[in-house]
């Protein structure tokens, strides 16, 4: 890593990048900053409004405060719970995958499916699947005698999402986790067996550590998407009932676009982003400065 | 071999699983509006072909198809092109700063896009592109450029430097390095950076709905118009989602061998 020539001059190479990201991410970015600390009467006629819009959107007891906070909490949750249950079923999966023979390629293509399904067809999928008088899914819970109504009751409500993300994004852990168990080489088994190693020991000694690396991005990633979740409640719940499966996109996209408060958007989409960048930054700190220590070890 | 069968029944249970849901979408697109709501049926007893004719004989809603792809098409190409030269220097050389950029290059990955639609929705309509397939192009650089600067350095790095040393000592400049050698190096790179912006790109929906309003609209927000007053054309939805779904399925089948490395970012 350290032996890499110091060269000024490759700014050069990352000038196109960061044109393009200039203009797509940091000026839109400005716009938000300069909305969160105004105020407007319409017409186009902003004043200065300072930090009044964040005060109010930190302090529960204001209406916007409260929708907030409780945004984010159903958002913490939630994220905790997709992680709790698709990193272990991930990992399962990808230890039940073939390895070699014809299997392999169709088994990755029913995998990697539901990843290149556009988001709101995923929505409508489980709409369809889950619905009570249409769909497979609800009817037959409800036949069961199951009390299910996704539109109705919170809890089947929550129920519908987190089984739609762990449908759509569990191969994703699973064909990272696929992906490091390729790159054991064969001697690893091959010396374990010889030492008389159990199924057990093998996973915890060989296969867990190896997968360290691809357990760090798939998780990075399933929090960070799954923190921005907007479209499945959308389409499926429409954050409802009441607003039981209301997370911050959803609620952002109404303040933002469906009530046009610009100012009150804005400070929340700030407060979103750094709430994100601020655990991803902690996660890299984390995970590098631990691969630091090992690459000294060894 | 007791173990094995155990593993199989796992892995067939969860490929079932996966299936399922995709399936009874495909079952409903082929049956009509009565036979969806008057019960349950496992398979199509009388089978339809008018749900898709609808959608082929329809230019407002084929060419939802079209304006996708083209925009997805753009956003691909502009991605790969800006992202190798950065993902070269990014691999090959320290510079001022280096670290710093590429956090905040992958910070954008991770920015969420609801905070930037009403934003872009101002800025491509002060600049004209409102309503065209490149102000979604443009929009989803935000998250795909990053991500294949990311996925091109990790494939990058796995190229010894000495093949870089061996070019120049053979006269090449560095254009004709880049293009003629280094390029077919990394073509599997290549491919798996633009599997993956083609598959954030074709799945996203939030800034794609909020920058088209009829002369660019993707096929996901056209689906939105099945809904009407007298209720859900749930045929004709379904066979709209089982097209979607098409383009995806095409994309995995060719990419299918290199799939696995490039889901661990070409970092294993």
């Amino acid at each position: 890593m350290n032996d890499k020539p110091i060269n000024n001059k490759a700014w050069f190479f990352v000038l196109p990048v960061l044109i393009i990201v200039l203009f797509s991410a940091l000026l839109p970015l400005m716009t938000v900053v300069n909305y969160s600390v105004q105020d407007t009467i319409g017409q186009n006629s902003f004043f200065w409004n300072g930090a009044a819009w964040f005060r109010e959107l930190l302090d529960p007891t204001t209406d916007l405060g409260d929708r907030f906070s409780g945004a984010l909490q159903r958002n913490l949750l939630f994220s905790f719970i997709i992680l709790i249950i698709e990193v272990p079923l991930g990992i399962g999966v990808s230890l039940c995958m073939p390895r070699s023979g014809w299997k392999v390629g169709p088994t990755l293509v029913v995998m990697a499916l539901p990843l290149l399904i556009p988001w709101n067809v995923v929505g409508t999928i489980w709409q369809t699947f889950c619905r009570l008088d249409i769909g497979l899914f609800g009817a037959t819970l409800v036949n069961l005698g199951f009390p299910y109504n996704y539109i109705a009751d919170a809890g089947s409500a929550w129920f519908t999402i987190i089984l739609v993300d762990v449908w759509h994004w569990t191969s994703l852990v699973a064909l990272l986790c696929f992906a490091g168990l390729n790159a054991i080489p064969n001697a690893y088994y091959q010396a374990a067996r010889i030492d008389g190693a159990s199924r057990a020991s093998i996973f915890f000694n060989i296969e867990l550590p190896k997968l360290r690396r691809v357990l760090v991005i798939a998780i990075l990633l399933r929090f960070m998407d799954s923190f921005m979740i907007y479209t499945e409640p959308f389409v499926v719940s429409g954050g409802g009932p009441g607003n039981a499966t209301t997370f911050i996109s959803v609620d952002l996209v109404k303040i933002a676009l469906g009530e046009f408060d610009l100012g009150r958007a804005a400070a929340l989409s700030l407060v979103y982003n750094i709430i994100i960048l601020a655990v991803c930054w902690l996660f890299f700190t984390v995970t590098t400065h631990l691969e630091q220590r090992e690459f000294r070890a060894s | 071999m007791k173990h094995l069968n155990a593993r199989n029944i796992g892995l067939g249970l969860y490929l079932f699983g996966l299936i399922l849901p995709i399936y009874w979408l495909i079952n409903m697109s082929f049956k009509t509006n009565v036979e969806i709501t008057s019960g349950l049926t496992l398979w199509p007893h009388e089978p339809i072909l008018a749900n898709y004719g609808k959608i082929f004989n329809d230019p407002s809603w084929y060419l939802g198809y079209v304006h996708s792809i083209t925009y997805v098409l753009i956003n691909m190409v502009i991605s790969i092109v800006v992202a190798l030269p950065a993902a070269y220097a990014f691999s090959r050389y320290r510079f001022l700063g280096d670290k710093h950029l590429f956090f905040w290059l992958l910070s954008n990955r991770m920015a969420p896009a609801a905070v930037y639609a009403l934003p872009f929705f101002n800025l491509y309509s002060s600049v004209g592109l409102f309503d065209t397939p490149w102000a979604v192009a443009l929009a989803h650089c935000l998250f795909n450029v990053p991500l294949a600067v990311w996925i091109l350095e990790g494939f990058i790095s796995g190229v010894p430097r000495e093949i870089d040393e061996t070019a120049q000592i053979d006269g090449y400049s560095f254009p004709r390095f880049f293009v003629k050698i280094f390029v077919p190096l990394i073509a599997n790179g290549i491919g798996v950076a633009a599997f993956f912006c083609f598959m954030f790109s074709w799945v996203e929906l939030l800034l794609a709905r909020t920058l088209t309003a009829t002369d660019a609209k993707p096929i996901t927000s056209i689906m939105t118009r099945t809904v009407s007053a007298s209720g859900v054309d749930w045929g004709l939805l379904a066979a709209a989602g089982v097209l979607c779904m098409i383009p995806g399925a095409i994309v995995i089948w060719f990419v299918r061998n290199h799939i696995a490395k490039g889901f661990a970012l070409g970092r294993v």
